[in-house]
């Protein structure tokens, strides 16, 4: 079998160690060694965006990474926004408030998009959500709920000063 | 409902889902999820090409790999193939021979001929890679219009490539042509789609020896089917399938049966003794999992001087691929029963038509037969332009009123007195603006821009009631603290049934929806699963039975430690009040202790515990109906179609709770947009499918959708809630309506689509083959 390389990285917080292959990619690495299944693959070519994690704060897809390119990295996971067990991220409570989902599985990628979407952009126009959220697919709810939980985040956010 | 049922509380609110939770914060439990001890992990090899001879299948060199467990071939598993009839199907029923993996020959690019199960999936691929096989090419049925005089046969053991052909002649439609103002035929062609559920199929096995179990967890719509099915290819008994039901990515008919996969991994993890996972990789799914609405019909309507339809005849056409999901399917037979929608159409004559193809099965798509609707919206705005019509004029004169109902169509269907076209056709008219938008269209034209407008008005068939559909069964505990746990036969995968239906038992018992948790698979009673457009109604109702048969008893035992009369209590929220006077209550915890743990207390007779389960059978058909009506500007130098406004006024009885059928309706309708103008599953002439990636075929982004506008009509069903089925409903009247936008735009140019999709190159040949003539 390949050789195993030692990887290390910071997962919402804490240190992870593992091995794996070179040819590991950063997403079942998440999924598989870090216990992060909110990690979801779609596609496994970088374009639904179930997958999508944050890297150093960038949004990245996890599935067209290798987990020796996240080496030392600190990456954010869906599971790691909301601050605990009781509390939801404001694009979170915006998901369920405006019925952003229905069976969950691309949620998680498109909850970290959102996030960062905003974070790069705290006050978009319509034009722009639509624009900034179309590199992740949804096939279940006609982004209907997605663009207004997007809007509603990005009000709350401000309002609070999140972003 | 019993008499001390409470008002609605619930039903009807925009509840917020129970099921988000967890599934925003990444913590789902989807297949993929499951990680057992001594987990193997298995891959298929399947077919570079449409149909060729197996010459030569050497698996020594991927046995050999470290970490390889096992490879199969046909030869390995065909001795279980006689067990793989889905139990829609019926055994007598002609059918192409059942194997999980193809055994001497492969009959569509995809086909599995080879699995190998190993320590991980990155090894069995590799494994896969050192298969060694050759091929002798024959050619390949493609092209399913000349497939039933093809030489060449799919399925050589069926002697031919026609599956079905159902000739329903009517004489009556002889005279009604004869005498018709006009006559007017065309062909409408559906295209090759794919349901793409985000998450794609899966299944994990785990066999006990000895015990004899076969533990299941699986992405699927019905896990009855799965355990019925699992069951008898197994030869075990289905006490000794345990199916485990978690969160599942979507389906849109695709997960309601059984895959060949499915089938082979169930084998295998029992003959290997080891759990094994198969997760399907995105381009198997887009290649291998099922297709869609491969089909054409031919439509000729005889149409008299006012524009009364007076007779339809109909030639239906379709494309089964090699190995449909779920057996054989006669989608077509029902598209033409069906097509007199909702209007008085007159005698109807027809015949349905399936043939095998060396291409993907086909499978159920949220709304199997919408061709039906397809077809007859597509065709009435064509008869508008004919015979000079505005198309809203023409369906007005012809749609069914109230005070037609209930209404006997000439191909057999019986409308209920409480469906509503006339009325979800004046909302859409109304919502959409008609008037004032035919005006802007006209000054758009003068300005030299081009503008539409589609409509699709339908009658959809939903939760119906035969055979294996016809029930679900809701068992009903009230726990000892008072909550609720509630098993019920349903796969939701999407539709928020943990909230609907804790909403219906929360109103019906009187608590509230927190305080229910739905479980379904394992432990629940048979039920057919979710779709169809069945759970609300036929679920549904059995929630509600299960409820309110708890709730008696709940009264009953209330009244007697209160020492009132059961005439005077209410229940809500989980307190049981005499009314008037709040103060003096009990709560449902209370009441469930005594029942449990103290049934001395119980009112003599009565039987200790809290729980009761319901069965509900469903009436033939519940109809739902809808009118969509969207607008569209179409760019003569690019082609591209632009979505403007995307209107519908649906009526599906009482909501449950419309925040979620909005979404359903959302759904269905970006799906019915990606088909008629992005999607498209294409094989070249040689039978090698073209979109194998996300990158190939085009499922809509956010992007390209407009903000929906919903409207409801609200004619309570005569079925126990009120309720009507609505999951599929967008995705069958999207696709006319976007068409007819589209064909309204184009038009002025003089053309006349008949074929989707309408991607900007349809649309500038469209545009350059009108001029031409
Ligand atoms: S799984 Fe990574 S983009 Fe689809
Ligand atoms: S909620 Fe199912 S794919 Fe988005």
């Amino acid at each position: 079998m390949a050789d195993q390389i030692p990887l290390s990285m910071t997962v919402n917080g804490q240190t992870r160690r593992g091995l794996g292959e070179a040819r590991l990619t950063l997403a079942d690495f998440l999924r598989e060694q870090a216990h992060c299944t909110g990690v979801h693959l779609g596609c496994e070519h970088g374009v639904c965006g179930s997958c999508t994690v944050l890297m150093d704060g960038e949004a990245v897809r996890s599935c067209l990474l290798f987990a020796v390119q996240a080496d030392g990295a600190g990456i954010t996971t869906v599971e790691g926004l909301a601050p605990d067990d009781e509390t939801l991220h404001p694009v979170q409570e915006a998901f369920r408030d405006c019925h952003g989902l229905q069976c969950g599985f691309c949620t998680p990628g498109f909850v970290v998009s959102v996030a960062a979407f905003l974070e790069a952009n705290p006050d978009p126009s319509d034009e722009e959500i639509r624009h900034g959220i179309s590199g992740n697919l949804c096939r279940c709810t006609g982004y209907q709920g997605i663009v207004a939980a997007t809007r509603q985040a990005a009000a709350v956010m401000k309002g609070s000063g999140q972003s | 409902m019993s008499q001390t049922a409470a008002a609605a509380r619930y039903v009807g609110q925009s509840v917020k889902r129970l099921e988000d939770p967890r599934l925003v914060t990444g913590h789902g439990r989807y297949v993929d999820d499951i990680v057992l001890p001594g987990m193997l992990h298995a891959a298929f090899g399947r077919s570079d090409l449409a149909r060729a001879t197996i010459t030569r299948l050497d698996t020594s060199a991927a046995e050999a790999l470290d970490g390889v467990h096992a490879v199969y071939t046909g030869a390995d598993l065909n001795s279980y193939n006689d067990s793989l009839r889905a139990s829609l199907h019926p055994p007598e029923s002609p059918a192409p021979p059942a194997n999980m993996l193809a055994d001497g020959d492969v009959r569509f690019v995809g086909d599995p001929y080879v699995m190998v199960v190993a320590q991980s999936r990155y090894i069995a691929e590799d494994a896969l890679d050192l298969v060694e096989v050759e091929f002798e090419p024959l050619d390949p049925v493609v092209d399913y219009e000349t497939a039933a005089e093809s030489d060449h046969h799919v399925h050589p053991e069926l002697g031919g490539n026609l599956a079905h052909d159902l000739p329903v002649p009517n004489p009556a439609t002889d005279e009604a042509f004869a005498n018709a103002a006009y006559t007017i035929t065309e062909t409408w062609h559906q295209h090759r789609q794919t349901n793409v559920p985000m998450e794609t199929r899966g299944i994990v096995a785990s066999w006990q020896p000895h015990a004899g179990v076969m533990e299941v967890w699986a992405s699927t719509q019905s896990p009855h089917e799965l355990q019925l099915v699992g069951a008898r290819v197994l030869g075990i008994g289905e006490h000794k399938m345990v199916v485990h039901f978690g969160d599942v990515g979507g389906g849109f008919g695709q997960k309601m049966f059984l895959g060949r996969e499915d089938m082979a991994v169930l084998v295998v993890a029992k003959l290997l003794g080891s759990p094994v996972k198969w997760i399907e990789d995105r381009r198997e799914n887009l290649l291998a999992s099922n297709h869609a609405r491969i089909e054409q019909m031919t439509v000729k309507m005889a149409v008299g001087e006012d524009g009364s339809f007076l007779a339809a005849d109909l030639d239906q056409l379709e494309d089964d691929g090699a190995y449909p999901l779920g057996g054989p399917a006669t989608p077509g037979a029902m598209a033409t029963m069906l097509y007199p929608g909702p209007y008085r159409m007159g005698p109807v004559s027809w015949r349905a038509r399936t043939v095998y193809t060396n291409t993907c099965g086909r499978g159920a798509y949220r709304g199997p037969w919408q061709m039906e609707s397809v077809a007859r919206e597509q065709m009435i705005d064509r008869v508008a332009r004919e015979i000079g019509m505005d198309p809203l004029e023409l369906r007005r004169r012809n749609v069914l009123t109230p005070d037609d109902l209930p209404y006997q169509v000439s191909t057999g269907l019986l409308y209920e007195t409480t469906i509503s076209p006339k009325q979800t056709l004046e909302q859409a008219a109304e919502m959409i603006g008609y008037d004032e938008f035919r005006a802007e269209q006209a000054q758009a034209r003068e300005e030299g821009r081009y503008l539409g407008l589609g409509m699709a008005l339908y009658i959809e068939p939903t939760s119906m009631g035969m055979g294996p559909l016809g029930t679900e069964s809701a068992m009903l505990r009230v726990e000892v603290d008072g909550h609720v746990n509630v098993f019920m036969g349903t796969g939701s995968h999407g539709q928020s049934l943990e909230t609907t239906m804790a909403q219906l038992v929360a109103d019906e018992l009187g608590v509230r929806p927190e305080d229910v948790t739905l479980h379904q698979g394992h432990g629940s009673g048979y039920g057919f699963g979710t779709g169809g457009s069945r759970s609300a109604v036929i679920a549904g109702s059995a929630a509600r039975a299960a409820a309110s048969g708890v709730r008696e008893k709940v009264v009953a035992i209330a009244a007697h430690l209160m020492e009132a009369s059961a005439d005077d209590l209410e229940v809500g929220d989980g307190v049981i009040s005499v009314k008037g006077t709040p103060a003096a209550s009990m709560t449902m915890a209370q009441v469930a202790a005594t029942a449990y743990q103290n049934s001395d207390a119980l009112p003599p007779g009565t039987e200790a515990g809290l729980e009761h389960t319901a069965r509900y059978k469903a009436p033939p058909t519940t109809h739902s109906n809808a009118c969509h009506i969207c607008t569209c500007e179409l760019d003569p130098g690019t082609g591209k179609i632009t979505l403007l406004r995307y209107v519908v006024s649906e009526d599906c009885g009482v909501l449950i709770n419309p925040m979620v059928v909005d979404g359903q309706i959302a759904g269905g309708v970006v799906q019915g947009i990606g088909g008629v103008l992005y999607e498209h599953a294409v094989y070249d002439a040689s039978g090698n499918p073209l979109a194998s990636t996300f990158l190939d075929y085009l499922v809509p982004t956010a992007a390209e959708v407009p903000e929906l506008e919903c409207g409801h009509v609200v004619v309570p069903s005569d079925t126990p809630g009120g309720h009507k089925g609505t999951g599929e409903g967008g995705a069958i009247g999207a696709p006319p309506a976007v068409f007819n936008a589209v064909a309204d735009a184009l038009a002025p140019f003089g053309a006349y689509p008949n074929r989707q999709p309408l991607d900007p190159n349809a649309v500038l040949s469209l545009i350059a083959s009108a001029s031409d003539e």
